[in-house]
């Protein structure tokens, strides 16, 4: 069983409220997140935890409406501090999301699109970075006789580990995954799981799912939040065998609470 | 978290409900013909009644029908519903349960199979009271461990593995006597080492049944104590609350 004290911080939440005009959806969450490990939040709808997920690379400003309370700290870093540079979080802070988002273009530019935007030019390390970024998200071999095909002609697995290997390109600290398999069939759904695995030995991964036996799958840490509150954060084995609190069991074994 | 016995009929799911209480259900059916087995091949042994060691040897095979019979259910129900803390654990509990249960079947057998080869010989062996003794000793530990299972009751439970101390006393001392015997009359020999046998039999159940107590404890508390020693477990079980 993996020891909670014992892991280095990536992010850590400091009483963080957050409102969507007016209305609370995040209420005094204090949690850390573990570097390179794989982080899962559940929860019922509307229980907050996507909106967690997207205050950890500022997806959350492109809406005016929302007022913040409290501190995210990357990597000792605050987040919200003036002299961060926004896009520059979004490129160490990676964001998957739950349908395949593939650009009109080749597979190729897909991938190299990101790295093209940070002044890469050299077709030589352009193709490395699509071949590396490619195999990372285990599917060069599937495409690396059409690189210059349309990604529409990729399937929604394929289209989502592409969008992946996008996101892989320009070498993020964390992968933050929004219900990243909620749309692909159960062995496009395998596939994604085994990636998110295999990436954790140089990223931290932070997930969102309905599907709790993904949770209990891939992810080392558990979160349990309902009405905006954290109210169960553990490692995964024992979440799932030995919760601490009746709420999270109710929700946990889909019972009435 | 401790769990009560009311706590697997909340699901949303009430076929899932169902499921789980036909679980619990057969288990304790299981368990009160194993309870019968144990005392009819006791009765069988003290009245000297070699038809109801013939029927208490018959009905082994109904007893391992039951144990397949319910681990196929908890089979089924991991495979369609992937459950998880508390009903997980009552799953888990109830398969490695059936298979203690089982055998305590098969100690009753051998009581039984003992039983007749002693009605056969004839003789009055010596060790009847200490087999009448320990056989009460062991049956009560039974039925406590089936209450607690169905209670949910750790408090209970941790009696049961404490009684199987003294049970465990006790059958020492009955071998050093019987063994007394054997020296003192060795044509007694065979009919002591029939006796000899049932005791060890009823030494096993009461292991058996400190394993079901065990699994209670396990089912209410997410709590595994099958290494524990008898000494420290108190200290752990009421220690073990959030």
């Amino acid at each position: 069983m993996t020891d909670f004290t014992s892991e280095a911080s990536c992010f850590e939440v400091e009483g963080l409220s957050l409102a969507y005009d007016g209305k609370p959806a995040l209420r005094d969450l204090t949690l850390r997140i573990p570097r390179q490990r794989v982080t899962a939040f559940i929860g019922p709808s509307g229980c907050g935890k996507s909106t967690l997920l997207r205050v950890l690379n500022r997806l959350h400003d492109l809406n005016e409406d929302v007022s913040r309370q409290g501190r995210v700290v990357l990597a000792g870093q605050d987040i919200h501090a003036p002299d961060v540079d926004v896009a520059e979080l979004r490129r160490r802070v990676g964001m998957v999301f739950q349908t395949p988002n593939p650009f009109p273009m080749s597979i190729y530019d897909n991938v190299a699109f990101g790295v093209r935007l940070q002044g890469i030019k050299r077709k030589r390390v352009l193709d490395e970075i699509v071949e590396w970024s490619l195999e990372s998200a285990a599917l060069w071999d599937e495409v690396k006789d059409r690189l210059h095909s349309s990604a529409w002609t990729l399937s929604g697995g394929q289209q989502q580990r592409l969008v992946i290997a996008r996101t892989l390109a320009v070498q993020p600290e964390v992968l933050l995954l929004d219900e990243p398999a909620s749309a692909l069939d159960p062995i496009s759904t395998l596939k994604i799981e085994e990636l998110i695995r295999s990436l954790k030995s140089r990223l931290t991964l932070v997930l969102v799912t309905h599907n709790m036996q993904q949770a209990a799958r891939v992810s080392d840490y558990t979160a349990f939040l309902q009405d905006g509150e954290l109210i169960e954060y553990a490692a995964t084995d024992n979440l799932f065998t030995n919760p601490r609190l009746r709420r999270t069991e109710n929700y946990i074994t889909g019972r009435m609470s | 978290m401790d769990i009560t016995n009311d706590i697997h009929s909340q699901h949303i799911s009430k076929q899932f409900n169902h499921e789980l209480e036909e679980l619990k259900t057969h288990l304790m059916a299981m368990g009160g013909l194993v309870e019968k087995q144990v005392q009819d091949a006791i009765e069988a042994l003290l009245e000297g009644d070699s038809r109801l060691a013939e029927r208490v040897r018959d009905n082994d095979k109904a007893v391992n029908d039951m144990q397949i019979k319910i681990d196929e259910e908890a089979t089924r129900v991991l495979a369609r519903r992937q459950p998880a803390a508390s009903d997980l654990r009552l799953v888990l509990a109830v398969i490695r349960a059936t298979s203690d249960l089982e055998r305590i079947g098969d100690e009753a057998n051998k009581i039984a199979r003992n039983a007749l080869a002693l009605v056969e010989s004839g003789r009055n062996a010596h060790g009847f009271i200490e087999v009448r003794h320990i056989s009460e000793h062991v049956r009560r530990m039974v039925r406590d461990a089936l209450t607690a299972f169905a209670r949910f009751d750790t408090e209970l439970a941790v009696k049961v593995v404490h009684e199987d101390d003294a049970v465990d006393s006790e059958y020492t001392t009955a071998m050093r006597s019987l063994m007394t015997f054997m020296m003192e009359d060795p044509r007694s020999i065979s009919s002591i080492l029939s006796v000899m046998w049932i005791l060890r039999a009823l030494e096993r159940i009461g292991d058996h049944a400190d394993n079901l107590a065990e699994y209670v404890i396990y089912l209410v508390k997410g709590l595994d104590v099958r290494h524990t020693a008898s000494d420290k477990l108190d200290d752990q079980v009421s220690k073990h609350k959030s």
